[in-house]
C-alpha cells in the first residue's frame, strides 16, 4: 500500500471515529432521557401520561421507519440550519444523530422496563421523589443494559456513516466505495473490511468489559 | 410525629374487580405493639399493607397513619409520611447496583440527611443487624438472610414510627425466620418501634406479635390478642390457620382409636397459666391409675404455654372419666373424650 493511500486510510479512519463516537454521544444524551420518558409515561409508570407516551412512542416508531440514506437527504435543511452547511463530518453528524437516538431510546426503554417493579416500590415506600426513583433507582440498575445497548448503538453507527460518503463526510466507508467499489481496487477494499472488523471488535470488547464491571445483579 | 394509634384504618375498600380485594376494613395498630395480619394466600393482606402507605389507594374508606389522614394526598404529598414508615419485602428489593452500605443510605440520601450523618447512621444500623463487615459488598452476594438483615436496616435508617413488613419471612429457611423474628422483636422491644407484620405463617404470629388481625376474602373476620385468639379461635378461618400449630394425632394410632376399649382416649387443651396446673396428677387421682401420655406438644406464646396432649386415661368407667370432665373444667382446660384405644397402644 502506497504512502499516500495509507495516509488517505488513517484520514478515513479519523472521521469514522468521530462521525461514530460523536453522533453516538449525542444520542445517549438526548436517546436515554427519551427512554426514561417513555417508560414512566407508560401505563403503571411513575408519570403517567399515555397521550405523551403514544405521542412520543409514534415519533420514535417513524424516525425508525425511514431508511437512512433518505433520511441523510431529507434533513438537509435542518443540518444546514445546525451546522450552516450540509456537507462534512459536522453535516453528517446531524442525520447519524437523528437515526441512533430513537435506536438507541428504544434499546434502553427495554432495560429500563427490566428494573423490578419491587425496587421502585421500594423506592416509592421509602419516600423518594420521582426525580430521586430516576436517579437512584430506574438508571443505576439499567445501566448495564443501557452499556449493552449504547455498544450495539456505536456498532450500528459505525455502519450508517458508511453511507454518510454520501453528503461528502469521508470516513472509511466512503474510501471503500470510492477506491474499492468504483475503482475495483480490492485490495483497498479488503484493508478497509479489516481496518472495520478491528474497530468493531474493539468497541464490543470495549463495551462487553464495561457491562461486566457495572453488572453486580 | 408523637400519636395515638400507629395505625388506624377505617373501612377502605379496594377494588380490582370482583370479588374486592378488600371490602370495610377498620384496623388500628396500637404503638409500640407487634401486630401480625394473617390470611391465607389471596385473602387481601398485600393489598392492605400497600394501602397503609399509599402504594396502592382504596376505593372508599380513609386511611389514618399516626392521626393524619392520607386517603386524598397526592404522591409528593404523601413522600414524608413515607419517610416515617419502614417497609420490608418478601424478595427485599434491594438495589443491585448499590453496595449495602449505600442501600441502607439511601432513605436518609432521599430525605436530604448529608454525608457525615447518613455514614454514622449506617454504621449504627450495620451494627444493629450484625452485618458491619458486610458494608461494601452488594446484595448478589449476601444470602437471603442477610438480604432481609439490610432490608430491616434500611427500613429503620430513618427512624421510622412504624415498620410494615409484607411477608419479610416467607422466602427464607425456617433457622434463619427464626433469627429475622428475633431481630425484628429485639426492634420492637429496643426502639419502641410499632411493627405490622403480614404473613400467611401462623408460626411467625405465634413467635412475635402481641395482637394478630385474621384477614379472609378482603374482610377482617377476627382480632385479638395472639393468646386468646390461639387458645379459642372462634371463626373457621382462625381455626383452619391455628390448626397448623397444634399436634394431630399421627394416624397410625388414630386409625386403633374406636368408640369402646380398654381406655379412654382424651384430648386436652392447654392455654395459659392453666398448663402449668398439676393436671396429670388430678387426672390419676380421679381414674386410680396415672394416665398415659401418647402425643402432644408445647408451645411459648407472649411467654404463656400453649399445646395439646393426647392421653389415654387407663380406664373406660364412663363415671370416673366425666368426673375428670366435671372436676378439670374449672381449671380452663379444654378437654375431649375421642374415643377408646387398647390399653397396648
Amino acid at each position: 500500500m502506497s504512502q499516500a493511500m495509507f495516509d488517505l486510510m488513517l484520514k478515513g479512519l479519523w472521521e469514522t471515529l468521530v462521525m461514530t463516537f460523536v453522533s453516538g454521544g449525542l444520542s445517549f444524551l438526548l436517546g436515554l432521557p427519551l427512554a426514561v420518558v417513555l417508560v414512566i409515561t407508560d401505563r403503571g409508570g411513575i408519570c403517567e401520561a399515555l397521550v405523551l407516551n403514544r405521542t412520543l412512542g409514534g415519533v420514535v416508531n417513524a424516525l425508525r421507519s425511514i431508511p437512512f440514506i433518505i433520511l441523510l437527504v431529507a434533513v438537509i435543511p435542518l443540518t444546514r440550519l445546525i451546522v450552516g452547511s450540509a456537507i462534512g463530518i459536522a453535516a453528517a453528524i446531524v442525520p447519524l444523530t437523528i437515526a441512533a437516538t430513537p435506536y438507541f431510546a428504544r434499546i434502553a426503554e427495554v432495560s429500563l422496563r427490566e428494573v423490578p417493579k419491587g425496587l421502585i416500590d421500594a423506592a416509592r415506600a421509602m419516600g423518594a421523589s420521582r426525580p430521586a426513583i430516576i436517579r437512584e433507582v430506574l438508571i443505576p440498575e439499567a445501566l448495564p443494559g443501557v452499556v449493552a445497548g449504547f455498544t450495539v448503538t456505536l456498532i450500528t453507527l459505525i455502519g450508517a456513516s458508511a453511507m454518510a460518503g454520501a453528503v461528502g463526510a469521508g470516513g472509511l466507508g466512503d474510501i471503500a466505495i470510492r477506491y474499492g467499489y468504483q475503482r475495483f481496487e480490492t485490495g483497498v477494499m479488503l484493508a478497509v473490511v479489516a481496518v472495520l472488523i478491528l474497530l468493531v471488535w474493539a468497541i464490543q470488547g470495549a463495551g462487553d468489559a464495561l457491562t461486566r464491571r457495572i453488572d453486580r445483579r | 410525629m408523637t400519636l395515638p394509634p400507629s395505625v388506624a384504618l377505617a373501612s377502605a375498600s379496594r377494588q380490582f374487580g370482583t370479588p374486592p380485594a378488600l371490602r370495610d376494613i377498620s384496623l388500628t395498630v396500637p404503638q409500640g405493639e407487634i401486630v401480625g395480619l394473617i390470611g391465607r394466600s389471596g385473602a387481601g393482606k398485600s393489598t392492605l399493607i400497600r394501602v397503609l402507605n399509599g402504594l396502592d389507594k382504596p376505593q372508599s374508606g380513609r386511611v389514618v397513619i399516626a392521626g393524619q389522614d392520607i386517603t386524598d394526598l397526592t404522591e409528593t404529598q404523601l413522600q414524608p409520611i413515607r419517610r416515617r414508615i419502614g417497609m420490608i419485602f418478601q424478595h427485599f428489593n434491594l438495589l443491585s447496583a448499590k453496595t449495602v452500605a449505600e442501600n441502607v443510605a439511601l432513605p436518609l440520601k432521599i430525605a436530604g440527611v448529608p454525608a457525615p450523618e447518613r455514614a454514622a447512621r449506617v454504621a449504627e444500623l450495620l451494627d444493629l443487624v450484625g452485618l458491619a463487615d458486610k458494608a461494601g459488598a452488594y446484595p448478589s452476594a449476601l444470602s437471603g438472610g442477610q438480604k432481609q438483615r439490610v432490608g430491616i436496616a434500611r427500613a429503620l435508617a430513618p427512624r421510622p414510627v412504624l415498620l410494615l413488613s409484607d411477608e419479610a419471612t416467607s422466602a427464607l429457611d425456617p433457622e434463619t425466620t427464626g433469627a429475622i423474628l428475633d431481630l425484628l422483636q429485639k426492634v420492637n422491644r429496643d426502639l419502641g418501634l410499632t411493627i405490622l407484620m403480614i404473613t400467611h405463617e401462623i408460626e411467625v404470629v405465634r413467635q412475635i406479635a402481641t395482637r394478630v388481625v385474621v384477614l379472609d376474602q378482603g374482610a377482617v373476620v377476627e382480632e385479638g390478642p395472639v393468646a386468646r385468639l390461639l387458645a379459642s379461635p372462634r371463626h373457621a378461618v382462625t381455626r383452619a390457620l391455628v390448626r397448623g400449630l397444634s399436634p394431630t394425632l399421627p394416624a397410625d394410632l388414630a386409625a386403633r382409636v374406636s368408640p369402646q376399649g380398654d381406655q379412654a382416649l382424651v384430648r386436652i387443651d392447654l392455654a395459659g397459666p392453666s398448663a402449668r396446673l398439676p393436671i396429670l396428677a388430678r387426672i390419676a387421682e380421679i381414674t386410680g391409675t396415672p394416665p398415659r401420655l401418647l402425643h402432644g406438644g408445647l408451645n411459648d406464646v407472649q411467654g404463656q404455654p400453649y399445646g395439646r396432649l393426647f392421653l389415654a386415661l387407663g380406664t373406660a368407667d364412663p363415671d370416673r372419666i366425666a368426673r375428670v370432665l366435671h372436676d378439670l373444667s374449672p381449671m380452663s382446660v379444654d378437654l375431649e373424650v375421642l374415643g377408646h384405644v387398647p390399653s397396648d397402644v
